[in-house]
Order: C-alpha cells, then sequence, then structure tokens
C-alpha cells in the first residue's frame, strides 16, 4: 500500500478561528476513506487543502506525492475534486459539461475523447440525458454528472465533498456501488460525509470532529471497541421515552436513543449491564446485545451524551386538547402551475404522538408541511390544527403551533435577548406574561450568559436551545419541526431530541421532516413521500418489517426506504 | 498509473474551451441578454424622453392687468411660444393659488401701468413669479419670460421704427444647433449602458460562479489563472462591443443623433473603455463572492460614479475643484468626453488620445491589482 495523501501536522486558521488543530493522517490508494464529522468539524477545509486549493498554515500536505503548496498544479493534473454541489454549470448541458472538464483537464488528445464520453456516461447512466442541460437534472444525476467530469482525467486521487448531500438514498447507493468500483484501478478515493452511517461502509475512516482528528482506520477496529456495550431493550409498549430518560440518568449509561419500538442503550466502559436489567424490567421490556454502531461508537469517543434530565418538561404544563386528533391534513394538494408539489395527501397524527415526514429531495415533505402550518395555502384539500380549520381560523390554529425552521432562521443582528422579545411578540404574548416567559426560557435554557450576543456567535448547541425557546414561548400544543438536526454534531442532536422527548411526555404533538434514516427512527409514525404522493405509513419497525425479505430479514431503514421507492416505481410502471 | 501530460503554460484549448462555455452561458442566460440587450435599449430611450434638460410646454399663468394694445400683444407672444402653456387670468389671486398647487410653474403679470412703463423704458415691465422649490425649472421660467419680453420688444421696435436696436445678439451654438440635450444625452448613455455590461455583468457573473461552486471546479482542474480571467474577460468584452454597436445605431438611426466622427474611432474608444470597465468587474469579484455583494458594490464604484461624475448629465466645469480631480479616475469620464466628441464634432485625436491613454492607464491598475490579488487558490 502507498499513501496516496500523506497529511503531516496540518493546521489551518481563518483569522483568529482555527478550523484545523493539527492533523497527521495517511489516506492509501485503492480504498475508499471516509472524511467524517458533523458540519463545521473541518471536512471541507481538509479536503480543498488536499485538492491544492488552499494552503495549510502549518504543517504539510502531500497529495499523489506532490506538495500541495509548492507543486500545487501537479496536484491539479493528478487529482479529481468534485465541490459540494457538484461544480457543475447548470445553463451547461450534460456532453457541454463533460467537454469543458475534458479540455479543461487536456483529455482526449492523445486518446479519442468519444471513448472517454461513452465510457464515462455508460459508467455513470446518464446517456440518454446527454442533451439536458445540467441545471434540469435531479439531484442523483447531477452527483453522477459531477463526479464524471471529476473522474475526467483518471485521477490518482479522487477527492468527493459531500457527494450524499441533497441526493435520495437510491441514487446514494448507485454511487456508492459506482465509486466501489473505482477502487480496483488503485484510485485514492475520499469521501466526506456527515451521515455516520455511510462512514461505517467505508474502508478507512477519518473522523474529525471540531477541528481534531478523533480517530483514524477501519470503522470496524473503532466499533469493536464497543463489542459487548450495546444494547437493544424491546418489547416496551408503554412509556418508552419516560424509560430513555431514566436510563440516560443512569451513570453507566453512555448514550441512548429510541430506536423504533426499542430503545438503543451504550453502556460505559466500565459499565454494569445487570443494572439496566432492571430498569427494562420495570418497564416490562427484554434486553438484547446488539452490534455496536458507528454512531455509538463517535459518541463514546466524545465522552458520551447527554443526560436525559430535560428541565423544559417540568416547567411546561401538561398540554391538555380536548381531542385525540392534533393535527389533521385531509387530502391536501399544492399545484405550482402544472407541477403538482402535493398530491392528495391525507393523515391523522395523534395528541402526544412524533410524526416524522420524510422523503427525498423534492418529494414534497416541506410544501406538505408548509401548508400544514399555515405558510402556504393548499389548492385543495384542507389541515386542521387541534381542531382549527386552517383555512376558515387561521390565528387560532397557528396559536396553537410551534414552527422551528431550518436552519434555526434566528435574527443575527438582534441579540439573543431581542430575538426571545420579537418571538414573544410575534406570537402575541401581552406584557408581563411576555416577561415572565422571557425569563423562564432563558432559565430553562440556561440562555443568561449568551443574553447580550448575537445568535450567530452561539455554539451550536445553544442557538439550537434558543430556536427552539423561541417556537415554544406561547406554550403550543403542537411543534413543528422542519429539518432541526442538518448537520449537527451527534451530541447536539441528542440533547435536542433529549428535550423533545420530554415535551412529547407531556403531550406536545410533533411534527418533524428529516433526511436522517436514524432520526426517522425516533418517530412513533413516519409518513413516506415520494413524487408528491404519501406512499408509506406506519411506524419505523413496520416499514422495515414490510419490506424484509428472505434474503435480507433485517433491513435498515434505508433499506426499508428504497424499497418502497422502488416499489412505487414499479406501480407507476406497471400503471403507466 | 498512466503518465499525466504537463500542465505548466498557457494552453489554447483550456482557453477557447472557457470562452465557448461562458459565451454559452451568456446566450443561454436571460438575465445576462436583459442586462447587455434590453437594458441598453431601455436606458436609451429613458434618458432619450425621461431625462430631457430642455422646457417644453411649462404650464405658466399669465395675468394681464392692463387692458391696453400693448400688453394685449405681449400676452399674445407668451401664448405663441411652445415653451409655454399659458393660463390667462385677470387678477393675481387667480394664479396664485394654483402656483402653491404647483398647477403651475409661476406666473407673470402685466401691471396696470404697463403702457406708463414701456414708454419710461427704465422700470421692470413685468414681474414674474416662478416656484422656488424646483430651482432647475424656475430659471427657464424666468429666462424664457425675460426672452418672450425682450423679442417682443425687439419685434415691436423692428416694425415701429427700426434702428431702434443697433445691435442684436444671436447666440449661435456649435455641435449642437439647437442646444437639443438629448444629442449630448445618448452618446453619454452608452458610457452608462458599457458601464452596466463591463463591471456589472463580469462583477456578477464571477460572483456566480464563487457561488455556484463551480470556480473551485474549475481551480482544481489544471486550468491556469490568467486561463480562467481572459476566458472570462473575452467574450464579455465580445458583447460589450456588440452592445455598443447597437446603442450607436439606435442613436442615429432613431434619434438623430449625427455620427460626425469615424466608426473606427467609435469603436477604438469602446475598446479601451472595456479594458478599465472590466477590470472593475474583475477587481470587484476578487473581493465580492457573492452577487449581491457584487452587485451593490459595482452600483456604488462603478454605476454611480458613471452617472454622476462623468460629465453625462452634470457638468464637470461647475463642480467644486476638487470633485472635478476625482473625476478624473473615473474611466467614464474620459469616455462621455470622447463619445460626445466623436458623435457630435468629428475625429478630433487630440481628445482622443489622451482619453484613450487615461482610460487604458485606469484599466491596467484594475488589472494589476487583480493579478496580484488572484490567486489560484481558495484562501483570501
Amino acid at each position: 500500500m502507498t499513501a496516496a495523501v500523506d497529511i503531516a501536522g496540518v493546521v489551518k486558521r481563518f483569522g483568529d478561528t482555527t478550523a484545523l488543530a493539527g492533523i497527521d493522517a495517511t489516506i492509501e490508494a485503492g480504498r475508499l476513506t471516509g472524511l467524517v464529522g458533523p458540519d463545521g468539524a473541518g471536512k471541507t477545509t481538509l479536503m480543498r487543502m488536499m485538492a491544492a486549493l488552499m494552503a495549510p498554515t502549518e504543517g504539510s500536505i502531500r497529495t499523489a506525492g506532490c506538495d500541495v503548496v509548492a507543486d500545487a498544479e501537479r496536484v491539479h493534473a493528478l487529482t479529481g475534486y468534485m465541490p459540494q454541489r457538484f461544480g457543475l454549470y447548470e445553463d451547461l448541458s450534460v456532453i457541454e459539461n463533460l467537454r469543458l472538464y475534458a479540455s479543461l483537464h487536456g483529455v482526449g488528445e492523445d486518446e479519442g475523447i468519444d471513448t472517454t464520453f461513452e465510457r464515462l456516461l455508460h459508467f455513470t447512466r446518464l446517456e440518454p440525458f446527454k442533451a439536458r442541460l445540467a441545471g434540469r437534472l435531479s439531484g442523483g444525476m447531477k452527483q453522477k454528472l459531477g463526479l464524471a467530469c471529476a473522474l475526467m482525467a483518471k485521477p490518482d486521487v479522487l477527492l468527493l465533498d459531500e457527494p450524499s448531500v441533497g441526493v435520495d438514498p437510491v441514487s446514494r447507493q448507485e454511487l456508492w456501488a459506482m465509486v466501489q468500483s473505482l477502487k480496483a484501478d488503485g484510485m485514492a478515493i475520499v469521501w466526506s460525509t456527515s451521515y455516520l452511517d455511510e462512514a461505517e461502509r467505508c474502508d478507512a475512516v477519518l473522523l474529525l470532529n471540531d477541528g481534531k482528528l478523533e480517530y483514524a482506520g477501519p470503522p470496524a477496529a473503532l466499533t469493536s471497541r464497543l463489542e459487548g456495550r450495546s444494547f437493544l431493550i424491546g418489547g416496551v409498549t408503554e412509556g418508552r421515552r419516560q424509560m430513555l430518560a431514566e436510563a440516560l440518568e443512569r451513570p453507566e449509561v453512555c448514550d441512548g436513543v429510541i430506536q423504533g419500538d426499542a430503545i438503543r442503550v451504550v453502556l460505559r466502559p466500565d459499565g454494569n449491564r445487570s443494572n439496566l436489567d432492571g430498569l427494562a424490567g420495570q418497564y416490562g421490556g427484554c434486553i438484547e446485545a446488539v452490534t455496536p454502531r458507528f454512531e455509538d461508537a463517535f459518541i463514546d469517543l466524545l465522552g458520551g451524551g447527554p443526560g436525559g434530565h430535560s428541565v423544559i418538561a417540568e416547567k411546561m404544563p401538561p398540554v391538555t386538547i380536548p381531542m385525540h386528533v392534533a393535527v389533521s391534513s385531509e387530502h391536501l394538494t399544492k399545484r405550482f402551475g402544472t407541477f403538482t408539489a402535493t398530491d392528495d395527501v391525507s393523515f391523522d397524527v395523534g395528541k402526544g404522538e412524533i410524526f416524522g415526514l420524510l422523503g427525498p429531495n423534492g418529494a414534497g415533505k416541506s410544501t406538505t408541511f408548509k401548508m400544514l402550518c399555515g405558510l402556504l395555502k393548499p389548492t385543495a384539500g384542507n389541515a386542521t390544527i387541534v381542531g382549527h380549520d386552517l383555512r376558515h381560523a387561521p390565528s387560532e390554529a397557528k396559536v396553537q403551533l410551534g414552527y422551528m425552521a431550518q436552519k434555526f432562521s434566528l435574527y443575527g443582528l438582534l441579540s439573543v435577548r431581542q430575538n426571545l422579545e420579537f418571538f414573544a411578540g410575534v406570537y402575541g404574548l401581552q406584557r408581563p406574561l411576555r416577561r415572565e416567559r422571557i425569563d423562564e426560557m432563558i432559565e430553562t435554557f440556561e440562555l443568561e450568559r449568551y443574553l447580550g450576543q448575537s445568535p450567530n456567535e452561539l455554539p451550536l448547541g445553544y442557538k439550537q436551545r434558543l430556536a427552539l425557546a423561541c417556537s415554544l414561548m406561547h406554550r403550543p400544543a403542537v411543534l413543528f419541526l422542519d429539518e432541526p438536526t442538518s448537520g449537527v454534531d451527534p451530541i447536539t442532536r441528542r440533547e435536542f431530541w433529549m428535550h423533545i422527548n420530554a415535551l412529547v411526555r407531556r403531550g406536545v404533538t410533533v411534527l418533524v421532516t428529516t433526511h436522517f434514516m436514524d432520526e426517522a427512527e425516533y418517530c412513533d409514525r413516519v409518513a413516506l413521500m415520494y413524487q408528491a404522493k404519501l406512499i408509506a405509513l406506519d411506524t419505523p419497525d413496520q416499514l422495515k418489517a414490510r419490506t424484509a425479505t428472505a434474503e435480507h430479514p433485517a433491513p435498515t431503514m434505508e433499506d426499508a426506504f428504497i424499497r418502497l421507492i422502488q416499489a412505487a416505481d414499479a406501480e407507476g410502471r406497471a400503471a403507466a | 498509473m498512466s503518465s499525466k501530460p504537463a500542465t505548466a503554460g498557457f494552453s489554447a484549448r483550456r482557453l477557447s474551451a472557457l470562452v465557448r462555455k461562458e459565451s454559452l452561458q451568456v446566450v443561454r442566460d436571460p438575465s445576462a441578454m436583459l442586462i447587455a440587450f434590453a437594458l441598453p435599449v431601455l436606458l436609451l430611450f429613458l434618458f432619450a424622453y425621461a431625462v430631457s434638460l430642455d422646457v417644453k410646454g411649462v404650464r405658466l399663468g399669465v395675468v394681464l392687468e392692463s387692458d391696453t394694445a400693448a400688453a394685449q400683444s405681449l400676452a399674445a407672444a407668451f401664448a405663441a411660444t411652445r415653451y409655454f402653456e399659458i393660463l390667462p387670468a385677470r387678477d393675481r389671486r387667480e394664479v396664485a393659488p394654483r402656483l402653491v398647487a404647483s398647477e403651475i410653474r409661476g406666473f407673470v403679470v402685466i401691471p396696470q401701468d404697463f403702457e406708463r412703463r414701456l414708454r419710461s423704458r427704465t422700470e421692470p415691465l413685468i414681474q414674474v413669479v416662478t416656484d422656488g422649490s424646483q430651482p432647475n425649472t424656475a430659471n427657464f421660467v424666468a429666462g424664457y419670460a425675460e426672452g418672450v419680453v425682450s423679442s417682443w420688444l425687439v419685434a415691436r421696435g423692428g416694425a415701429r421704427n427700426a434702428g431702434v436696436m443697433p445691435l442684436r445678439i444671436e447666440p449661435r451654438f456649435w455641435f449642437n444647433p439647437e442646444i437639443e440635450t438629448r444629442r449630448f444625452l445618448i452618446p453619454g448613455a452608452i458610457a452608462i449602458v458599457m458601464t452596466m455590461i463591463g463591471t456589472m455583468l463580469t462583477a456578477l457573473v464571477v460572483a456566480r460562479e464563487w457561488e455556484r461552486g463551480t470556480m473551485e471546479a474549475v481551480m482544481s482542474t489544471p486550468a491556469g489563472i490568467v486561463e480562467i480571467l481572459a476566458g472570462k474577460l473575452a467574450p464579455y468584452f465580445g458583447l460589450g462591443i456588440v452592445a455598443t454597436l447597437g446603442c450607436a445605431l439606435i442613436s442615429i438611426l432613431l434619434f438623430d443623433v449625427p455620427l460626425r466622427g469615424s466608426w473606427a474611432a467609435l469603436l477604438l474608444l469602446s475598446c479601451s473603455f472595456l479594458v478599465p470597465a472590466l477590470g472593475q468587474g474583475l477587481l470587484i469579484s476578487t473581493l465580492a463572492r457573492n452577487q449581491f455583494v457584487a452587485a451593490q458594490i459595482a452600483l456604488l464604484s462603478g454605476f454611480l460614479p458613471a452617472l454622476l461624475l462623468s460629465g453625462f448629465i452634470f457638468e464637470i466645469d461647475s463642480m467644486p475643484a476638487i470633485i472635478r480631480v476625482v473625476t478624473y479616475i473615473i474611466p467614464a469620464r474620459h469616455f462621455v468626453s470622447s463619445l460626445q466628441t466623436v458623435f457630435l464634432a468629428g475625429n478630433v485625436w487630440s481628445v482622443f488620445l489622451p482619453s484613450i491613454l487615461a482610460m487604458l492607464a485606469i484599466g491596467s491598475v484594475f488589472l494589476g491589482i487583480t493579478a496580484r490579488k488572484s490567486r489560484k487558490s481558495l484562501d483570501t
């Protein structure tokens, strides 16, 4: 094995902030190496330095044997780099993009250029779309075209920066297979991702967190450290969120999450299983040892997740609404011109339920979501929130709901306190009550020391707390969360869900959109959307069970998702 | 591993691929076409019709307090001129409120003792009241009203006793005999249009490449920075020239602006102006990597100075000395004066050459800074 990339003592600073703090690692040829970590961990910075697009502040990097500073041009010739969002010209067709990159790479002067294009188009299965503008391709096809452009010069090192963001699981799986097949030629492939389930499938991983390299090596070696520490407690029919909260408070428990109908618990290295057995017994559950996942190992590496105790749940009075159905979607349809974004979607969400909307980009989940919280007027159909019709009594309905938008939507030019005051005002809280609620939120979410700062300066976890505080100020019965944990690190994500679980125990109903498959498993029920239609609605475990086959008796959530989509496609073809 | 082609040096193939890419993008991007073709036409029409500095058909009250023949004849003279639209009145109290309400721009009073004043030849004949809240129009009204009176006097004198006026002043305006502002506004407007295309469009398209991540992708290929920059400049240079020629044709055919100089001189001037305009656009794009900021900077540093400090609308000679000095670093200033010369005067090389040199000098400063600042790197 030869080192395709050699990273020695690399530090990268931007002004006062340190993006990477001393990284030493090697990436080997003929292997798929995952560069794994949450947003802001330093993945893209490291990628750009390996591609000789940035210079390290300290230390050195040799890519394909060439120094990225002294010999940048040679590095450019020897690497293929696909930036985030694929680096394609949207006004150019597929073949025009290929031609451009072929010329830039000097490909085809000796070898017949058409054979190169044919090979790449065949490899990526883009032949039928040769003349289509890149901007009109789906996320998955853009990703493949980006890959084809990066592969143009048969690079020694292929650098793919977050290739799976915004791409549906089916395309993701296809790309994965394509990239795997490239290893045979001795190509070194670096794949950066914030999805921890992808890390598990790499030959080796570099795990980054907050600019530091937490682990380097094969993923199995990391997970094997947790052998005998991961457990699944199943058969808990009532109060599994309560049980999770209790489990997380135990000193021997390192991490725990809801996984479908069961609870996944990871013990600390010296943790004793017998206490856990006792807890499981209390709730009538049965405990079984399971194979550790990469995410378990990551949390363990970071010193364990947060506890299960949420102050907010204690402060929040139980939500009492006089009906069982908190949110109801009745034949919701939304058309933009001739394009149908949401097509006849109906479902009911029970009081105190966590309801997940899952689907690839463009499947219509955001549109449906926006209609449910009154941000978008449906073309047909109707939605009710706690019995209030959004069409006829929109203000009554809106008082009942709290909304947390993607990327938190806080005002960066206002201080934390001003943000709280603004949202209290927006939700129509009157003076004395407003003061009281704001103080309560400051205390509950421990925002005191950040009050004068801009939300932009807050650590991610506190930003998330503030966003949640703003949406809870008026004590809504229903909480809408739009991609609440996209790109945040797993610890922050755990903390967030700890609050959500606590709120649900208080009777709050939660609707959430997500593209994290494991996050879907935190939900009580999941609605799967595909091409504007609701194609499946069930508990996570039932969805998995529905797609189990003889060869695959225990599919993951992602497997289930892919099979259900493929089934919908087959049905669509049969109907056509 | 296969042997890789050498990457050093300049490759005509890479450059032509980049130029081709950029041209395809321009043709397919509706917003680029809008800025390059629709906007210039719109601006030309705007400057030709809306920004006229001439006064025609200004509403003016004429208060006739005297009934003598002479007074009647002067009132008729006011009514006859195309500069005014007359609102006749008998009492100033009828028109004063209408001036306050901005329904008229001013009024003249032909007083009761008009005959006496006419004979005395020392006292002012009439009173002119104008709307001081619109100083420009007020000046025009006062000036034209005086003009009407003096030509009425001349005509009257000529009829009664020729020789009362031994000296007649007849102003003659060179280059623009009718002093139609359109004539000198339109050549100036071409400079504004070229600033939009050169600076604004270039800054925007480079910022867009940063935003969409394509700049990053192109930089990761063996293409050199010179090729990348030249690949950006060439298509917009061509586009700028096409737009200039288009604007010139519209000016000549539609707005009757004469082209007294040669097309070759016009082309040479335009090419010289595009160097600083594009250079400024590129410089902005190296500083601002998103389209919003790029547009703001281009507007403030390119469009506004070109509009305000180029002598296009506001005469440079009437600016304070320090501002006059500042105008010399505005490339549009040199372009506007040469354009007005090439259209209205002819090929005056003593005007063109210093302007061309100035434009090229400013352009090379912009390009020099850009070249120093641009490396093939994402580090800022």
